[in-house]
């Protein structure tokens, strides 16, 4: 990473989702949560799937949760990553699932249903995003 | 007033352009020769055409072919999104116009210099700001960006609740390559390779080695769609569209739905098989060879359950047991497939399922062939049609 000349791929940021990167950017890994019916969703969307509400707010996620699939990248390989590379689908303590990257683990020790938390990785850059490592 | 579509409208020609690495030509040269070859195939002239349909994905307006081809009036054009998601759709959509008279004779087409000009693998990327650049973003920081790497995600799922899966992923690889070498048009020409190759062969992603994914190409398909009717007098018999349907379930993402309950499936895929047959009156049992879309090779298998050619999580046993072979139950990607015969995001697949009814594979099975299904790229919203013989 500090190696790293080039950095990552950063989000386009629009009206549906700079407040979770702003979020990200604090240290918060953020879910949003309808005004209206309370359900939570991930990844946001400007409308609740569930009751059709536009009201929403978002809680701060305990950042626990179990790993649900993965995949490790070996090719191509991308400026700016390190390989390989270790995705993870995280089903989150409170019900919703996020992907990201598995850090402080072997490719080959990464397995279904095992319990990981976020930690927050910031880049050279400044750039912020939610990381996951098996849990201490 | 519902309209049953099946049974009025016919495919009546097909064509592949070569296959290359780097075609030399533009892409609107390599659909201008598609479009043209299966006009003549048909036994058409440019001139009967009044419809055109391709992919939102094709960098050449439909216009533009027609000025090159001389093609006259056009009154149905359309283009279907999600890049091999559009596949079987390009009919879907045609059949539409010729059953309701809006076109009489429409030409499906697709082709890209998908090797020497951009290349699927490379990534998404790019500045524009819109619903769909917002959701790679939730990927592409994390650097999940090909199309391999998404279907990896489900595929280590399926892994997890299915047995035999990589070794039924190997048999899928090794059956259309086995086909390919038999095929003049294919990269594969000539090229078998073992179990030994496959287990060496490059890792991608995790499960997936080289030999799991579709081949990069320059090249271009087309196919001819009219009535039933017209298709009678025609060159070739008259291949029948008996059921087509396209489908994106609830809860969509474009390649990266990992939110729903259960991601190990392919539930756009069961929706369009559902509606294909209800139109056909055809169950899985009627149908004697497929052409499944396979861009990855473990995609074969969560379609063969959407078909209901076995139970759901069955599908490692079913191809093991040998069933896609030449003489196996349900001959399948008898052209090499986009593993082998060349990544035309599943036209070449059309054109394939329709020389199955014709009794002109190259791979040609040895049983009698009536009813093929062909299928649309999936993870994405997809769809499949199935065409035979008329009756």
């Amino acid at each position: 990473m500090s190696e790293s000349l080039v950095s990552r791929i950063k989000p386009v940021l629009g009206l549906d989702n700079k407040w979770w990167w702003d979020q990200a950017a604090e240290g918060v890994l953020a879910i949003q949560r309808c005004q209206g019916c309370q359900s939570l969703r991930h990844p946001p969307r400007p409308m609740c799937d569930q009751c059709q509400s536009q009201e929403w707010d978002f809680i701060s996620a305990s950042g626990k949760g179990t790993v649900c699939s993965f995949t490790v990248l070996h090719h191509p390989k991308f400026p700016g990553y390190d390989y390989p590379l270790i995705i993870v689908l995280v089903e989150l303590a409170e019900g919703t699932r996020i992907t990201s990257q598995l850090t402080g683990c072997e490719p080959d020790e990464v397995d279904f249903d095992m319990p990981v938390e976020m930690v927050m990785q910031r880049d050279a850059d400044g750039f912020q995003l939610p990381y996951f490592r098996p849990s201490q | 007033m519902t309209i049953n579509v099946s049974g009025e409208a016919a495919i009546a020609g097909v064509a592949n352009t070569e296959f290359s690495k780097n075609s030399g030509v533009s892409e609107l040269e390599l659909a201008s020769v598609a479009v043209r070859d299966a006009i003549a195939d048909a036994g058409l002239k440019p001139s009967d055409v009044d419809g055109m349909t391709t992919f939102t994905l094709d960098n050449t307006d439909e216009i533009e072919i027609a000025r090159a081809v001389g093609i006259g009036d056009l009154t149905f054009y359309s283009r279907v999104p999600h890049g091999g998601g559009a596949a079987t759709g390009l009919v879907h959509q045609a059949v539409m116009a010729v059953a309701t008279g809006m076109a009489e004779v429409v030409v499906c087409y697709r082709a890209l210099n998908g090797r020497s000009g951009h290349r699927y693998s490379s990534g998404v990327a790019g500045p524009l700001l819109t619903s769909d650049a917002i959701h790679w973003g939730w990927y592409t920081p994390y650097g999940l960006m090909t199309p391999a790497s998404w279907v990896a995600m489900y595929t280590q799922r399926y892994m997890h609740l299915a047995e035999n899966v990589q070794d039924a992923m190997f048999e899928i690889a090794h059956v259309q390559r086995q086909y390919a070498a038999k095929n003049p048009a294919a990269f594969f020409y000539q090229r078998p390779f073992d179990r030994a190759d496959y287990d060496a062969s490059r890792p991608i992603v995790s499960p997936f080695k080289m030999l799991d994914c579709c081949m990069e190409t320059d090249g271009g398909s087309a196919v001819v769609v009219t009535t039933a009717e017209r298709a009678k007098d025609l060159k070739h018999p008259a291949v029948i569209v008996k059921g087509v349907a396209q489908a994106a379930a609830a809860d969509m993402e474009s390649m990266t739905s990992f939110y729903r309950p259960e991601i190990a499936r392919i539930p756009s895929m069961d929706i369009a098989a559902k509606m294909a047959y209800e139109q056909s009156g055809l169950c899985a049992d009627d149908i004697d060879a497929a052409v499944i879309y396979d861009a990855f090779t473990p995609i074969v298998l969560w379609q063969l359950e959407s078909w209901g050619f076995c139970d759901l999580l069955e599908a490692p046993k079913f191809v093991l047991d040998g069933a896609l072979r030449s003489d196996g139950r349900l001959p399948t990607n008898t052209h090499g497939g986009q593993l082998s015969e060349a990544y035309i995001h599943g036209v070449n697949g059309v054109v394939e399922a329709t020389r199955l009814v014709r009794g002109q594979s190259v791979n040609q099975p040895a049983k009698e062939v009536n009813n093929v299904l062909v299928t649309s790229g999936v993870g994405v919203p997809t769809g499949g049609a199935l065409l035979g013989r008329s009756d």
